[in-house]
């Protein structure tokens, strides 16, 4: 599947430009944030990428050719929860991979192991917190063990203690193999998390670098002000 | 005259007379044979409505959403059709029993089911639509998936139904003939008994008519109300 290389990529519902000729290249490893200002095309992007919307132009490279049917999974900002189980929710998962429901149990009751939520397996899922949910989230995609997974700003809405536990659950999915593509506004969090930085800004990629050299040396104007804080749209861009 | 009607109805309820007995079991046999079929029809037909892509998916749904009104007098009759003798299904001699009351029923409660559950699992739909995409949900099992998620939302649907089938009178008059102790049931029994000025039989069942769909849907709003606590 890797390298995915992504050529002159647009997307213009209406005739405005959301994706205007992204060209990106993935490898086969680490955490890369796409940051940007609203509006930027980030989601957007992760949703041309997992085959949620078909993109006008340009040319999606999946390394062994056309996008495979399975490995591609994604994270909402607020993910859906089925009025059941912590566990069933967890085991859906694995619904389209006809995996008996023994197993089916069996490994939800494993991936909850190592999100911290197995004692809560039999409680409904609605009635966890946003943190646990998103934790949630991020196990039915780790069940189903992804090549590529891509997260819509997964900590938007957390606390600092339910991020740090939802950044460590994407840290050890990493470390189990599988490539992340997440989009995220908080830059302590594009600190800690980053192995690269994709910048976005009007719908072009502005800056593909290491995440170190984003914060000390960004190259381009829109990023040095959003780094600052400012809003590049304010600013006159 | 008015009150020694609802006197005689009430003796007739306290003693548990036989005849009561036995129109209200065969009611509820065809009524919740009807509805179990409906169920079974009506909520993956609403669902399908809901989830599915297809040409001519907003004339489907307008025509259920019609057939909803069907008039019952208007199924018996091409349900009669249908079982007659010389009808296509004849041969089966399922006019004037109680299948043939459970097939009129069933005609009639399946796109009141249908209909209701299409805007059930529609709204729900809207929301999950994208996540059971990227988790490569088929089509099915996104159908599947719904019904369980909206079940309880769905009993309203289901209870619609019965309160269709149970409250009908004009389709299992014509297909079952209203046959003492083979097809009468509490609507004919009321319509026929009350043609011939026997009112305390006609109000007894009346009674229990009304008691028999106000227990079930209370018992359906209990369950809604555990529901929401346990999962919403």
């Amino acid at each position: 599947m890797f390298p995915i290389r992504i050529r002159d990529l647009r997307y213009s519902p209406n005739g405005h430009a959301v994706l205007d000729g992204i060209d990106l290249e993935l490898g086969g490893e680490g955490i890369t944030l796409i940051m940007g200002p609203n509006g930027a095309g980030k989601s957007m992007l992760l949703r041309v990428l997992c085959g949620l919307v078909e993109p006008c132009g340009g040319n999606i490279d999946w390394g062994s050719g056309a996008r495979p049917a399975r490995g591609v999974m994604m994270v909402f900002q607020h993910p859906m929860m089925l009025r059941a189980s912590v566990l069933a929710n967890v085991a859906l998962g694995l619904k389209p991979l006809r995996v008996t429901a023994s197993k089916r149990r069996q490994q939800a009751l494993a991936i909850l192991d190592r999100i911290g939520l197995a004692h809560r397996a039999d409680d409904s899922a609605r009635q966890l917190s946003g943190g646990e949910q998103q934790r949630l989230a991020l196990a039915r995609a780790w069940l189903t063990r992804p090549r590529l997974l891509l997260l819509d700003e997964p900590t938007a809405s957390l606390d600092p203690s339910a991020s740090a536990e939802v950044e460590r659950i994407i840290r050890e999915i990493r470390t189990d193999g599988t490539r992340i593509l997440m989009v995220t506004h908080n830059l302590g969090q594009a600190t800690r998390m980053g192995d690269d930085i994709v910048f976005l800004s009007a719908g072009k990629v502005r800056e593909h670098t290491l995440t170190q050299r984003f914060f000390a040396r960004p190259q381009s104007v829109e990023a040095r002000l959003f780094i600052q804080g400012e809003l590049p749209w304010r600013m006159g861009f | 005259m008015f009150t020694s009607t609802f006197v005689d109805a009430l003796g007739l309820l306290a003693t548990f007379d036989a005849r009561v007995g036995e129109i209200v079991w065969l009611s509820l046999q065809v009524s919740g044979g009807a509805v179990l079929l409906g169920t079974l029809i009506g909520l993956p037909l609403g669902a399908c409505l809901a989830v599915g892509r297809f040409p001519g998916k907003q004339a489907a749904s307008i025509l259920v959403n019609g057939m909803m009104g069907l008039p019952s007098v208007v199924v018996g009759v091409v349900v009669y059709l249908f079982l007659s003798r010389s009808g296509p299904l004849g041969e089966f001699g399922l006019l004037y029993t109680p299948s043939a009351m459970v097939i009129a029923q069933t005609l009639l409660v399946v796109p009141l089911m249908a209909a209701i559950s299409r805007q059930v699992i529609e709204d729900v739909w809207q929301r999950y639509a994208e996540e059971l995409q990227v988790m490569c949900f088929s089509w099915w099992q996104s159908v599947t998936t719904l019904l369980y998620d909206c079940r309880h939302s769905l009993m309203v649907a289901v209870l619609a139904g019965l309160g269709r089938a149970m409250s009908e009178v004009g389709a299992v008059m014509i297909v079952g003939g209203n046959i003492d102790r083979s097809t009468r049931v509490m609507t004919t029994t009321i319509a026929l008994e009350t043609s011939k000025g026997d009112l305390p039989l006609a109000i007894a069942l009346g009674m229990v008519l009304i008691l028999i769909i106000l227990a079930l849907n209370a018992l359906a709003f209990f369950v809604r109300r555990w529901a929401m606590r346990h999962y919403d």
